[in-house]
């Protein structure tokens, strides 16, 4: 009884087309919803980026019947798009934001990278537009890394790193001519995070210690109680 | 699940059921328990929970972490197929091109319905939300009474297992003593609201939920569902042992193949097979109601969406359970000389009254949660603790300016990460490194969400029709939507948003959503909550009303209604274990009629 994905595919693309208008709605919801409509109007410079930098994908999504009890890897959906060049961008920010520390380890130990990419080339409206934020920002940030260190960002030194980062990542403290890159650092972060602590390392780092089958739930912990002054009230 | 078979055209079916979510799974299990021969056309696909669901998988073992996408729109893991706000091929319409008119309307199209995937919260209206207009003025009253349903809501309760407290609050009904399984444990940022709400008179109690938190006792149960039928009782009690006891992990919306919460497609569905007096037909996408020279309904036409090809099937009785909306759709469409305004519609009012609950959320950060030892909350998969309308007697005494209840349902524990940042930017401010992580693990379990779940009046702007114009893929005419809130629901959002703000300041938290929002602003746009009900009301009287207390049509006596379109009101009680409890009743009534000769 199981429709195979490439059915579950080919029969939205056919649909989609009967129904342009008020998909084109949806994906309008779909923007506002994921957030991805507070973002920032592209202004001139290399954030008015060339289309080659930000071309969208052309490929289809995975459908509105897929497979959803199997386990997938980015790339089994759509191909990657990244560059060598923007992969290794990526991966060196990634890591300044979420570096090996006590807390465990780096993005890049947990293909934080991969997720990205994946994300980025996807067809979907909402990583579309994340695709027009991030891909001119890692190109700022090798444009600025070899403007102030005449070095790629991977290059640099840790702190050469931070000097950068600490000029673009908080908007609303960045000076005039750093807003947009500030806009693009706390995007990626969000987008980094989101795919750091979808993984067991980064549940770990987090403290969620879930998703196992248990005999029995019996709440939160002695301590937790005391910490909080409360009593377990369901007997 | 047994095999499914495509139905045998020629065939006279006792039954005709159109759909197959809470109101066709009821229905079709007590028929066919009963002994009655029955088909369901179902427009999805069909679904086996039992090998579909994703279960254990992280959200990196998921396409995009699994967010919303157009084409999953809750999500890659929510257990809803071919649909959504949107489904390909089948538009829906807005009469107005204001965005606060609208109406969304969530429509999956598989097996089971919306019940793949709903959240399982499973309260009883109390007597007061059968006579609302008796009590406060507004609206209408139902023709029946609590207790006509009452024994109707136990049945249910212990067919499908229900979680849950006897708490004795007003309006707030209890279960007989052993019906409920045992409610779970509290989650620290429950006890803690519970502790600190207390200061603001508001009562946090056990929420009802339709999860096993034990097995069901096959041994007893089904005695007291099937009195005197004992092969029902074997095919009820082998069901229940097929379905095992939550493990207290994984997400309910996206279904359970241990079968351990209510889907139609685990606890209705299989018995219901299993007796032998039900065919389903899935990809059967039904278009209307045949009327016999009799006036009475003989049957359904239905596309069969595999070939586009139009097929029928006939039946004594037909049973709409297509989703309230989708019901009204086929009545509307349903066009003959004798019912040129569409099927069972002489009082004009099919489509009429629309519905859904007032929703509005706030959101904080509490202090006192931060950085708390590492410990599992996962739990029964959604809530275990809610507030329930508190203040029925200051309101009725004129304390405000709405005339009805709300409840709170929360959001915020430790639940599984992935997806999206944990920490979100205005905590994280401009931190990164190390301090973002340590940040990231303070705040995880600190952030807080309420949400009301509130009791709409019915009134004359929302209502369903057919377009005038745009057809759906097979041609057939599609709803277009009116809507607007009234004062009484702004006024009720405006409340429920300040006791939120009121509840995180007792806790010591900082709200952070915004507090600026009028209530137009903060409320949900209509069908948002997806507690969409009403549309052919129930009445005493056939002049105002679309069917009785029996949800049987005034108009055509064989057809009857078993999803939420007979609601006169929407309690903020969420709809689907009274469309359950109503289904049953209706089922035992069609049973009786059909064997006394009067359908
Ligand atoms: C995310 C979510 C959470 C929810 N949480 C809760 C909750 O916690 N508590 C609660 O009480 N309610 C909840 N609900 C609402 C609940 O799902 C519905 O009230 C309930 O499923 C309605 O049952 P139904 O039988 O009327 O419709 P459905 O369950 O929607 O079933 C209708 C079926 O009919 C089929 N159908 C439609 N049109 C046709 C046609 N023309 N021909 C043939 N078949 C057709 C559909 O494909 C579908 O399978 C939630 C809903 C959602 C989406
Ligand atoms: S929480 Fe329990 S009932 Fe819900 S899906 Fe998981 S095992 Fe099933």
């Amino acid at each position: 009884m199981k429709t195979s994905q490439r059915n579950g595919i080919r029969d939205t693309v056919n649909a989609l087309d009967a129904s342009r208008l008020s998909r084109r709605t949806v994906m309008k919801w779909f923007a506002a919803a994921t957030g991805a409509a507070n973002l920032p109007d592209l202004g001139p410079g290399v954030f008015a980026a060339s289309s080659s930098v930000t071309a969208p994908p052309t490929t289809h999504g995975y459908g509105t019947d897929p497979d959803v009890s199997g386990y997938y890897k980015p790339g089994d959906f759509w191909p990657l798009t990244l560059t060598a060049a923007q992969r290794e961008t990526a991966i060196s920010l990634a890591d300044v934001i979420l570096p090996a520390d006590h807390l465990g380890p780096a993005a890049s130990d947990v293909r934080v990278t991969d997720f990205l990419d994946e994300w980025l080339s996807a067809p979907y409206p909402a990583q579309q537009k994340d695709r027009t934020v991030i891909m001119p920002g890692l190109q700022w940030l090798e444009e600025e890394s070899q403007r102030r260190f005449q070095t790629p960002f991977k290059s640099l030194g840790k702190d050469q790193q931070r000097v950068i980062c600490d000029d673009i990542c908080w908007p609303a403290d960045a000076a005039a001519r750093f807003k947009k890159a500030a806009e693009f650092f706390v995007r990626f972060r969000t987008l980094a995070a989101s795919a750091y602590y979808s993984t067991e390392a980064g549940w770990k780092a987090l403290g969620y210690v879930g998703n196992v089958a248990m005999t029995s739930f019996d709440g939160p912990p002695p301590e937790v109680l005391t910490k909080l002054g409360i009593e377990q009230t369901v007997k | 699940m047994p095999i499914i078979t495509g139905s045998k055209s020629d065939a006279e079916y006792d039954v005709v059921i159109v759909g197959s979510g809470a109101g066709g799974g009821q229905m079709a299990y007590t028929l066919t328990l009963a002994g009655l021969k029955c088909v369901m056309l179902e427009a999805g696909r069909a679904y086996n929970p039992d090998v579909e669901t994703s279960m254990f998988q992280r959200p990196d073992q998921t396409p995009l972490l699994g967010v919303a996408t157009p084409d999953k729109q809750m999500g890659f893991t929510d257990a809803t197929i071919d649909g959504g706000w949107e489904v390909p091929g089948e538009p829906y319409t807005q009469a107005s091109t204001k965005p606060e008119e609208h109406f969304w309307w969530w429509r999956p199209r598989m097996l089971g319905g919306r019940t793949n995937h709903w959240g399982r919260i499973s309260l009883r209206n109390g007597p007061y939300d059968f006579k609302p207009r008796s009590r406060d003025g507004f609206g209408f009253d139902w023709p029946i009474r609590y207790a006509d349903l009452d024994p109707y809501y136990t049945r249910v309760e212990m067919l499908i297992g229900v979680y849950g407290s006897n708490e004795g609050l007003e309006n707030t009904p209890n279960s007989p003593p052993g019906v409920l399984l045992p409610p779970p444990k509290g989650r620290a940022a429950e006890l803690y609201l519970q502790k600190h709400a207390k200061k603001l008179g508001i009562p946090v109690i056990s929420i009802h939920r339709a999860v096993l938190t034990r097995p069901l006792d096959a041994d007893t149960i089904p005695a007291r569902l099937h009195p005197g039928n004992p092969w029902a009782q074997r095919i009820v009690a082998d069901s229940m042992r097929r379905r095992a006891a939550c493990f207290w992990a994984t997400d309910c919306h996206r279904g359970c193949n241990i079968r351990a919460n209510y889907q139609s497609t685990t606890v209705h569905l299989p018995p219901a097979l299993e007796t032998g007096n039900l065919e389903i037909v899935p990809n059967a996408h039904a278009r209307e109601v045949t009327l016999g020279r009799d006036g009475k309904a003989n049957g359904v036409l239905y596309i069969d969406k595999k070939t586009g090809q139009e097929a029928r099937v006939k039946g004594k009785v037909v049973v709409l359970a297509a989703s309230s909306g989708e019901s009204v759709r086929i009545l509307l469409n349903s066009k003959s000389a004798q019912f040129p305004r569409g099927l069972a519609n002489h009082s004009g009012l099919v489509g009429k009254y629309i519905m859904d609950s007032v929703g509005a959320s706030v959101s904080g950060q509490i202090p006192a949660l931060e950085n708390l030892p590492p410990h599992n909350e996962d739990g029964a998969g959604g809530p275990h603790l809610y507030i329930p309308w508190w203040l029925y007697r200051e309101q009725l005494g004129g304390k405000f300016n709405f005339a009805r209840g709300y409840h709170v349902e929360f959001g915020g524990s430790r639940g599984m990460p992935g997806g999206r940042s944990p920490l979100p930017d205005d905590l994280a401010r401009g931190t990164y490194g190390t301090k973002y992580k340590e940040e990231a693990r303070r705040f995880f379990g600190s952030q807080v969400g309420y949400t009301c779940r509130g009791e709409m009046i019915p009134n004359e702007n929302s209502f369903a029709e057919l377009d005038p114009q745009v057809k759906d893929r097979w041609g057939i005419p599609v709803l277009r939507w009116h809507w607007r809130w009234s004062d009484q629901e702004l006024n009720m959002v405006d409340h429920a948003t300040k006791t939120f703000a009121a509840m995180i300041g007792a806790m010591g938290g900082k709200v952070r959503s915004r507090q600026d929002r009028s209530s137009r602003d903060a409320i949900e746009p209509g069908g948002k909550v997806i507690h969409e009900v009403g549309g052919a009301l129930m009445g005493a009287d056939a002049r105002n009303s679309v069917c009785n207390g029996w949800s049987q049509t005034w108009d055509v006596k064989n057809l009857f209604l078993s999803d939420a379109a007979p609601f006169p009101s929407n309690s903020d009680k969420n709809p689907t274990l009274t469309i359950m409890a109503l289904a049953w009743r209706t089922a035992d009534y069609i049973v009786e009629q059909a064997r006394k000769g009067n359908l």
